[in-house]
């Protein structure tokens, strides 16, 4: 439980000096400067315009590079944004492409990108801290030394590696403001983390536990006043106290935690964090407004108390810390190094501050705890002890309960943002159990509330367990098992990758075809890849616009394609994808990936994840693993990213009884930033209807398409293409199969068979003179005949005279008994009467069960298990009217 | 031996027995492959220029081979083989797989026999394949890497066809048709299967991609080539060492097939299965009665082997039964006359065997019911009877409800040749006919 490693820090990003312009269209100031400071530590570090920075993105160890270009901000100073031209990092070009470089890269170099399939803009508190970047000339060798400098010689435009323009190049660039030496800057490998580790260090030197003290006292105190303040609840504003009565329970941390849920609910930034740090509770969008809902209901009720009660109306904004005031109240405090006294500051004035080395960890965890204690004080006291208007608190405070728990949740997940400085101790962890135990008293309340509660006790667990990873966006519903993987997997791929085998290659090369008819015999083979599609001009028309409009538009979505096998499904979005691979190649519309996975071709539906993955960056990871990655990648706001072109064929099969597969398929196109566009492909055209839940069905949406089977005139002019004038074919022949294919399946994969087969035995026919050497009717019929005729009635033909025999008592007992069904026995009884008919020596049973036991592994007949011997039951598989034909014919 | 052959010399007879039988069994027990597959020369033509394109052009393709239990199937995949690795194009090219659905009962399985039969487990070194779905991308992705010029064609024969189709959702028969059906590593499938309604137990998107050529096996000799059949199978080759000895026994064999007890014997066999397999039985069982006294296959060879391939299994076990538990039997047989085929239980069994002994009032039979129940039991165990439901554990042994697994006529059969059966209980048997 008690293991963490690295401290959470918390930035405070500020605009520095006025505003340098103002841009009266969209209202933003733009700004020289960007001061971040790290709550608890004094100093400051300075951004400017022109410098290189490093960005949090998926990777914590290598968060990107870029430069800013512009800083800007919105009138209320809430939305910080920032203009950057990006770098790129060696780990973030495919692996395929880096063996274009030619050399290997160097683990610092980085490349100037000229790509324009990503968004230069980035909100502001993603930065981390400048970054010192050095041009080198194309010869220069790469100096080493100094770890933190990066090294750009050339530009990556996601194709090619060029040289380096000089004017766009960066010149070499002012090393970080004296002002903001890095060590106070939070910490971000590849440089050793300078600043987590004393801060980490802190608490876990804090053994005795001095502040504890005063939380344990605290809590004491709490404890008495909510005997008093759920009794002047009963009374008066009931629903006040229900807002505290948890609250007061509960262990400053939680306090702190539920306060900063409502200022973390309201800013923008943090909150869209908060839904990408957990990815796993789709709920939490709803849950969202929920909350959002209720603060706003807390925020009225926290009006009418004040002006119910006559307590000092400036303590309760403080304290419920909206959010725009509760940054420059941190900012102030961690600036000055000083607290803002307050009614608590009683209780505090006990800690040793005098304790001689003034660690900043320390100094967060008292202030968290100060903040925390002022909490459950002041309400109280602002409580009013009557109040008029009874009714409607009572039925607010008992949508508040209900409430409670989703809020409770919420806390958990704003943990990580709100309590960056907060270090847990030995006591608090006992308090935050007591506290649970606490929650589990109004959980009894609200049974219908289980599972959310055990899971959020877990994971409450967890996060106070789990060391706090320092960037903001890693969610602390992670648990501590996933944190090592994290570590395990930067970029590269375990294996090498030239580890694929293949079939190895010929000794002697492969013949190639002679004449006519073989020539032919190539060209109708399915395989051959045909120059265009002939017949599917439409459906390529409508894909290729829909995957080119996303693409374009840097949009996602989903499309559904359904069609009996062998319609060209698959090959028309193949020859769609290539369309727009060239179409990229000539930079008609920026580049995307496509990655294709088919559901027969795994092994279960999970393991689509692994393959996705695998096709994207070269990872390999379980399937869970994998699930996660993904996830975090299509819905990070990562800028820099390229459209993705999911195929997924086969889509039945990546049914899961709770279709979590499909769902997640589905609903990454529909997040902001996953620029995801999947093609899914499947026979039926209800599947969405039948198989799917309406969650997963809706995400789907409606784009739907159905190739028809192909008509006749169709299959011929795919054949006619396909031959593309070799004259293998008459004319006749040629109508004929497509005629009968398109009245048995419009099946294109069986007429090509059939129209090989033809070939085959037009060669085998070409002796006789009369033939003019093009495949005939005659031919055609032949090949037709041996495909589609079923084979009952030729097998029964063959069938011994026992087995014929056996076939006719069957029929006579079914037709005595009326059913068609008899066992064993009563069949043999009709089968002895039958051989004495006709004059054969009556078979024995073990005789007529080899007999019955003959045709039934033809299939010609049912059977039961042979074990139940004369008591199996027999069954016809052919019509009796087939049988008795074949049986007549002789 | 070529001077024993010059000298026209004659081996001891004894010496000449074994030959023969040597040959024979070798020739029986399908230990050698026929130079031709009888009848089936269209179906050989068929196959090997299937095979023999993909082999030397690289096409792939799919087909079955569908014909009945002992028709031929795998004798003629081999001949076709063997034929196709005569050539050196073939041979030098051609990779084999060779897969059976009795073995290999899952895809897992198939998938690991698939790599270690294409030699690729040696390829990763000495990585041991995690995981199932690491082996199907492996091996995908080794056949997706070659093409159709370029890489060795390689034949895929699965025997027992229809048991990969119960495979779930057929992935390793979508895959390796699929492949045969787009520019990949060319590949020929060649299923081998008895059942008839193969196409039927493929899902749809499998079916589409199966090329749907079968080989349909289904011979229908007639009689007259059905003996010639016996006697070239019997026949020695020309080139038997000792020439005289191979001329009498020729000589013998030409008698025994037109001899009319043998032909009867032959035409009831010829009834019954035309396949040669159940013929080779036959044959084979004279076979063993050749012996030195009597160095010739005779009718009533034929006739002694038929009787042992005919004789019913279940009478047989009959003949070894107690009086007792033949008694019960007959019990039975009288519960079934009268309940018209109804399940009985032991209780029922004793009772009907009480009637008979208090009509004969002889004591001889008077057993303990422990006793009854030991014959009950034994008879059970025999799968004489069978119980209705093996589940019906908690019921009381007495009570259990069960069926006789015997037919009428194998009753009576068997106590006609019950050696000294008592005469009262062939009367009381005998009593349910009247």
């Amino acid at each position: 439980m008690k293991y963490f490693t690295r401290l959470r820090v918390r930035r405070v990003y500020k605009w520095r000096g006025q505003p340098v312009s103002f841009n009266r269209k969209l209202k933003t100031y733009e700004y020289g400067s960007l001061a971040i400071s790290v709550e608890g530590l004094p100093k400051t570090t300075v951004i400017n315009t022109g410098q290189h920075i490093l960005i949090e993105g998926e990777d914590e160890d290598n968060p990107y590079v870029a430069k800013v270009i512009r800083l800007y901000g919105d009138e209320s100073g809430r939305q910080k944004k920032a203009v950057v031209q990006w770098f790129t990092r060696v780990s973030e070009v495919p692996v395929s492409k880096l063996k274009l470089l030619g050399r290997e890269p160097h683990p610092q170099e980085i490349f100037y990108y000229q790509g324009r399939s990503c968004d230069d803009e980035v909100d502001a508190e993603s930065i981390l801290r400048p970054v010192q970047v050095k041009r080198l000339d194309g010869a220069a060798p790469f100096p080493d030394g100094d770890r933190d400098v990066l090294y750009v010689k050339l530009s990556w435009d996601s194709k090619t590696f060029k040289v380096l323009d000089s004017e766009l190049a960066p010149e070499s660039p002012l090393p970080p403001p004296p002002s903001c030496p890095k060590p106070s800057l939070p910490p971000s490998p590849p440089c050793s983390p300078p600043a987590a580790a004393p801060a980490s260090r802190g608490p876990a030197r804090r053994a005795l536990p001095t502040p504890d003290f005063a939380i344990m006292r605290r809590a004491a105190a709490g404890e008495v006043k909510v005997g008093r303040a759920t009794m002047s609840a009963r009374k008066a504003s009931a629903a006040e106290a229900e807002s505290l009565h948890s609250a007061t329970k509960q262990s400053a941390s939680k306090c702190l935690s539920s306060k900063r849920r409502t200022a973390s609910a309201r800013t923008p930034g943090v909150r869209k964090k908060l839904e990408l740090s957990s990815p796993e509770k789709k709920s939490m969008i709803r849950e969202d407004v929920l909350s959002r809902l209720l603060d706003e209901e807390l925020e009225s009720e926290e009006m009418l108390a004040q002006r119910l009660s006559a307590s000092p109306p400036q303590a309760l904004p403080l304290n419920h810390s909206l959010g725009p005031a509760r940054t420059p109240h941190h900012a102030a405090a961690s600036a000055q190094g000083a607290f803002p006294l307050r009614p608590a500051a009683v209780v505090l004035a006990k800690l040793p501050e005098a304790d001689s080395p003034p660690s900043s960890a320390r100094r967060d965890t008292t202030r968290a705890e100060e903040d925390g204690e002022s909490c459950p004080t002041l309400p109280v006291a602002a409580t009013p002890r009557s109040s008029k208007r009874k009714s409607a608190q009572l039925v607010s405070s008992r949508i508040r309960r209900q409430l409670n728990l989703l809020d409770n949740r919420l806390d958990r997940d704003s943990d990580s943002d709100g309590e960056d400085e907060f270090v847990p101790s030995r006591k608090e962890l006992q308090s935050s159990s007591s506290d649970e135990d606490e929650e589990e008293e109004e959980e009894e309340e609200e049974e219908d509330s289980d599972e959310d509660a055990v899971f959020f006790k877990k994971s409450r667990r967890a996060s106070t367990a789990t060391p706090r990873s320092k960037q903001r966006t890693r969610s602390s519903t992670r648990t501590p098992r996933k944190t090592p993987n994290k570590k395990v997997t930067p970029g590269t791929p375990r294996t090498p990758r030239g580890a694929t085998p293949s079939i190895p290659s010929r000794s002697l090369p492969a013949r190639q075809p002679a004449n006519v008819l073989e020539e032919a015999r190539t060209r109708l083979h399915v395989s051959s890849v045909p120059e265009s599609l002939p017949c599917r001009e439409q459906e390529f028309q409508d894909i290729y616009s829909f995957v080119e409009s996303k693409i374009v538009d840097g949009t996602g979505g989903c499309m559904y394609i359904s069609g009996v096998p062998g319609t060209g499904k698959t090959a028309t979005v193949h020859e769609v994808m290539r369309c727009l691979q060239h179409a990229a190649d000539v930079d008609e519309i920026p580049p995307f990936l496509f990655v294709e996975i088919n559901g027969m071709k795994m092994t279960d539906p999970h393991q689509a994840y692994v393959q996705i993955l695998q096709k994207l960056t070269g990872q390999k990871a379980t399937a869970d693993h994998a699930a996660a990655l993904l996830e975090k990648r299509f819905s990070n706001a990562a800028p820099r990213k390229e459209t993705t072109v999911l195929l997924v064929d086969e889509l039945d099969l990546l049914w899961t009884r709770k279709q979590n597969v499909m769902y997640n398929l589905f609903d990454w196109p529909t997040r902001r930033h996953a620029r995801l566009v999947v093609l899914t492909i499947a026979n039926t055209m209800d599947l969405p209807e039948r198989i799917m839940i309406n969650r997963v069905a809706s995400r789907l949406g409606l784009t739907r398409m159905s190739f028809q089977p192909y008509s006749f005139k169709q299959l011929q002019q795919i054949i006619t293409s396909r031959l593309n004038k070799v004259k293998a074919f008459e004319q006749d022949a040629l109508q004929l199969v497509s005629r009968k294919v398109a009245a048995l399946s419009g099946d294109a994969r069986r007429c090509l068979d059939i129209c090989r087969r033809a070939t085959e035995i037009c060669e085998h026919s070409a002796a006789d003179p009369s033939g003019s050497g093009l495949v005939g009717i005659s031919h055609v019929m032949e090949a037709l005949d041996e495909m589609f005729s079923s084979a009952y009635i030729t097998a029964i033909k063959c069938a011994s005279l026992q087995e014929q025999l056996f076939l006719r008592a069957v029929i006579a007992e079914f037709r005595r008994l009326g059913l068609e069904e008899a066992t064993f026995q009563q069949v043999f009884v009709q089968h002895q009467a039958l051989c004495r008919v006709e004059g054969l020596q009556p078979v024995s049973v073990s005789e007529g069960l080899a007999v019955c036991q003959r045709l039934g592994a033809c299939r010609l007949l049912l059977l039961e298990p042979s074990r139940l011997g004369v008591l199996q039951r027999v069954r016809l598989n052919v019509s009796q009217d087939d049988v008795l034909f074949a049986l007549k014919a002789d | 031996m070529s001077k024993r052959k010059i000298q026209e010399a004659h081996l001891p007879i004894g010496e000449c027995i074994t030959q023969v039988q040597e040959i024979l069994r070798v020739r029986l027990c399908h230990q050698q492959l026929p130079d031709r597959p009888e009848g089936l020369e269209t179906q050989h033509k068929h196959l090997l220029e299937l095979l023999k394109r993909t082999a030397v052009h690289g096409e792939s393709n799919s087909v079955l081979i569908v014909g009945p239990r002992g028709a031929g199937k795998t004798m003629l995949l081999k001949c076709v083989l063997r034929d196709l690795l005569e050539e050196k194009e073939a041979q030098k090219n051609l990779l084999q797989v060779h897969l059976n659905g009795l073995l290999q009962t899952d895809d897992r399985i198939a998938l690991k026999e698939i790599t270690r039969q294409l030699h690729l487990e040696n390829v990763v070194g000495d990585k041991v394949f995690g995981s199932f779905a690491e082996n199907l991308a492996f091996l995908l992705e080794a056949l997706k890497k070659g093409d159709r010029s370029s890489s060795r064609p390689v034949l895929f024969v699965l025997d027992e066809f229809d048991l990969f189709a119960h495979h779930k959702n057929q992935t390793l028969l979508y895959n390796l048709l699929d492949v045969s059906q787009s520019a990949q590593a060319p590949v020929a499938v060649v299923g081998i299967t008895c059942r008839l309604d193969v196409l039927e137990l493929l899902e749809k998107r499998v079916k589409s991609r199966f090329s749907h050529r079968q080989i349909h096996l289904l011979s229908n000799p007639t009689f007259p080539q059905y003996l010639a059949q016996v006697r070239t199978q019997l026949s020695l080759p020309a080139d038997f060492p000792d020439a005289q000895f191979a001329e009498d026994w020729n000589a013998s064999v030409k008698t025994l097939v037109e001899d009319k007890s043998a032909v009867d014997v032959l035409q009831r066999h010829f009834n019954s299965s035309k396949d040669f397999r159940s013929m080779h039985m036959l044959l084979m069982l004279c076979l063993s009665r050749v012996s030195v006294a009597k160095p010739a296959v005779k009718p009533a060879d034929l006739l002694e082997a038929s009787r042992l391939c005919f004789s019913d299994a279940k009478a047989n076990i009959l003949h070894g039964l107690s009086v007792l538990e033949l008694c019960l039997i007959i019990a039975m047989k009288h519960l079934n006359d009268v309940y018209e085929g109804e399940p009985f239980n032991l209780q029922m069994v004793h009772n009907e065997f009480k009637k008979f002994l208090q009509r004969k009032s002889n004591s001889m039979y008077n057993f303990e019911q422990p006793v009854i129940m030991k014959a009950f039991e034994h008879l059970q165990q025999l799968e004489l009877i069978r119980p209705l439901d093996s589940s019906a554990a908690r019921i009381q042994r007495e009570y259990q409800l069960m069926r006789l697994m015997l037919d009428h006529s194998q009753i009576m059969e068997a106590l006609q040749k019950y050696p000294q059966c008592p005469t009262d209980i062939k009367q009381w048997a005998m009593s349910a006919f009247s």
